[in-house]
């Protein structure tokens, strides 16, 4: 398995074709009389060996989206494509993907091999070929040795990797997972993320994951879409969803976000200068298609690790609020401050304890806090 | 604290008993004294005016069985006809409330057992008015020349295989039901992902998954079938006799309490001994193995 990218689609040369893609999808259900939009209006390419995330709360969209990629869901509205193929209406036994389940659907009555083999032999692969391949996938998943076993007898993390076995055996055109180690304690969640990516790389298949967890999104995808109400809020790689999240929504549920409420003062080019409170300016840069007007409200966001703290005014150049810290909470590595600004908004520092023994302020104290510009960003009043 | 902490567990190793205790002093006077009685009068011989003694009288069984062995193959016969016929249209009903029922699972399993509220010999009585030569429902068929006049359908042995089949439906719909119902739909989606048609999601997957379910359905329903009188009483005439029909008359007509024990204990041995093989042959474990390939 030294095979890393899949080779792009021969059929058309200039332009490598998208694994997956969805134009103008959505998805309506009939409950009780009433139409609900699960899925309202979503266009995504999803490029070939990606590792793609749709991350959002639960009702957002996010797993009705992949089932419609599955071909369990037909869409009300929209075309989905995979590597070019309109596969629209075609049921879910004739797509090329397979699926990882939440609760992984493992056949109780069959063996770990049984189950492997599952997809092979409704394919009417040769029997010689079906026990090589599902002896190597056993061992990529390290299962070596289990073929015999009932999923009972496995344990949660086990029964995890033979559903992983059981759909990549196939070499599937995509892999979808729908929150695979949502059951999983906290240590295994975090090694089998690490053991994930292992995997999408030693075999080169597009991954289609769907997560609640932020930290699982972040460590794994190559890109993420971030979905609410039927909608992607932001599509990006895990560093531009983070950094520069681009509304309220995204950046209230990546991480901790700060957000300060100021007013448009004056604007030049793709600056903006705000002000907040009786303390007077900040010049921040705006997100792109961001053009609001002087004299409106708007909100600044600033990640709880970008700020400093201090007592004396910053330096010019740098963004500066007066404050009141409120609570200090010592974490071990790090310390969060709880200030309210002089405006009246409430922002949380995190502080590295790298050097200091003792905490910079107490509560009570009156502090500055400061960041460079370039990492507040200006997103619009709220939606 | 370590007193009250062993008088406690001192209490807690008979609680298992005492809550058996009820049960098993019924079991102990309805079920297992009968039995002994029941034992030993099949061992008896004599008649109702003298009084019976116990002679261990073993020719009871082998006469019995001798003598009536014609019964006891149609009991079996109409026991395996009806019990096939319960799977048949019990499947699939079952099989519709437990994956289409949808909100409604309870009302229409409601709606399946309700007939069922009536007296099982009314039921049969019923059956019997509606299949009668000019009922309701070959009346007029024959009345048209659509059946010819000398067709009937009672007294036959196909109205005692279908009132059994009628009598005992529940029994076959509901642990299959319940087996169906256990089934996680997901398990039907990832045979589908996983390239299966309809059809080989249902051969490999929900079929074997409602195996024990059948398995428990057959037992419930062959069982009592074929140690059923009342149908045939009812729906089957003199020619149809099955070997229920012969025990209640020898007991409760001839007062032949000795022969109607002995032929009671062969048929529960000849059912014992079928059950014991079917579970042989069809170990759950082995089914399921199989339906994996």
């Amino acid at each position: 398995m030294t095979e890393t990218q899949p080779a792009p689609a021969r059929d058309d040369p200039g332009r490598a074709v998208p694994a997956i893609e969805l134009t103008g999808v959505r998805k309506a259900y009939d409950a009780f009389g009433e139409t609900v939009a699960a899925v309202r209006g979503v266009d995504l390419d999803i490029a070939q060996g990606e590792f793609f995330s749709l991350l959002g709360p639960s009702g957002c969209g996010k797993t009705t989206t992949m089932r419609m990629i599955a071909g369990f869901e037909e869409p009300t509205a929209g075309r989905v494509r995979l590597h070019g193929r309109d596969v629209t209406g075609v049921p879910a036994n004739r797509r090329d993907v397979n699926m990882v389940f939440q609760s992984y659907a493992l056949f109780p009555h069959m063996s770990v091999f049984d189950n492997v083999a599952f997809g092979l032999r409704r394919r009417g692969v040769p029997k010689d070929e079906i026990k090589e391949r599902v002896g190597a996938m056993l061992d990529i998943v390290d299962l070596g040795g289990r073929e015999r076993r009932r999923p009972a007898a496995l344990s949660g993390g086990q029964q995890q990797r033979v559903a992983l076995a059981r759909a990549l055996v196939n070499r599937p055109r995509a892999l979808l997972l729908d929150e695979p180690l949502g059951a999983l304690d906290l240590k295994l969640r975090q090694a089998m993320q690490v053991e994930l990516k292992r995997i999408q790389r030693e075999v080169g298949i597009t991954f289609v994951y769907v997560t609640h967890d932020q930290g699982e999104a972040l460590t794994m995808s190559d890109r993420i879409a971030v979905m609410n109400e039927g909608l992607i809020e932001q599509l990006g790689s895990p560093r531009e969803i983070y950094e520069h999240p681009a509304t309220r929504f995204v950046a209230g549920f990546i991480g901790t976000s700060n957000l300060l409420g100021g007013e448009v003062g004056e604007l030049a080019g793709d600056r903006a200068v705000i002000s907040f409170g009786p303390d007077g300016r900040i010049e921040v840069p705006l997100r792109d298609g961001t053009r609001p007007a002087a004299g409106e409200r708007l909100e600044l966001t600033v990640r709880p690790e970008k700020i400093c703290i201090g007592p004396d005014k910053p330096a010019d150049g740098l963004c500066g609020v007066r404050g009141t810290v409120t609570e200090v909470v010592y974490l071990g590595t790090s310390t969060n401050y709880n200030v309210t600004t002089s405006a009246g908004d409430d922002v949380v520092v995190f502080l590295q304890n790298a050097t200091s023994a003792e905490d910079i302020a107490v509560r009570g104290d009156s502090v500055w806090l400061s960041w460079e510009p370039r990492h507040s960003y200006a997103i619009g009043a709220a939606r | 604290m370590a007193g009250g902490l062993g008088r406690a567990r001192g209490r807690g190793r008979f609680t298992p008993y005492l809550l058996v205790l009820p049960s098993g002093l019924w079991l102990l006077a309805f079920f297992a004294i009968p039995m002994v009685l029941m034992v030993s009068l099949s061992l008896q011989t004599g008649n109702l005016v003298d009084g019976f003694r116990q002679t261990f009288h073993w020719q009871n069984y082998t006469d019995g069985l001798s003598t009536y062995g014609d019964k006891f193959g149609r009991s079996l016969w109409y026991g395996l006809l009806a019990t096939v016929a319960c799977i048949v249209l019990a499947y699939p009903a079952a099989y519709w409330i437990a994956f289409r029922g949808g909100r409604h699972k309870s009302t229409y399993l409601f709606m399946l057992l309700l007939p069922y509220f009536v007296s099982f010999v009314l039921r049969t009585v019923s059956w019997k008015l509606v299949l009668t030569d000019n009922g309701p429902v070959l009346g007029p068929l024959r009345n048209h020349g659509v059946l010819p006049s000398g067709f009937h359908v009672l007294d036959t042995g196909f109205a005692v295989v279908s009132g059994l089949t009628y009598n005992f439906l529940p029994f076959m719909v509901l642990p299959i039901y319940v087996a169906l119902e256990r089934i996680d739909p997901r398990l039907v989606e990832a045979a589908h992902d996983l390239y299966a048609s309809r059809v080989q999601a249902f051969a490999r997957v929900v079929l074997p998954l409602s195996l024990p379910g059948v398995f428990a359905g057959v037992i419930m329903t062959f069982v009592p079938v074929s140690a059923d009188y009342v149908n045939a009483e009812v729906l089957g005439g003199p020619r149809n006799t099955m070997i229920g029909n012969v025990i209640q008359s020898e007991y409760f007509d001839n007062s032949a309490y000795p022969v109607a024990s002995a032929l009671s204990f062969v048929l529960m041995a000849i059912l014992l001994l079928g059950i014991f093989a079917y579970a042989r042959a069809l170990g759950t474990q082995d089914v399921l193995e199989a339906a994996g390939r």
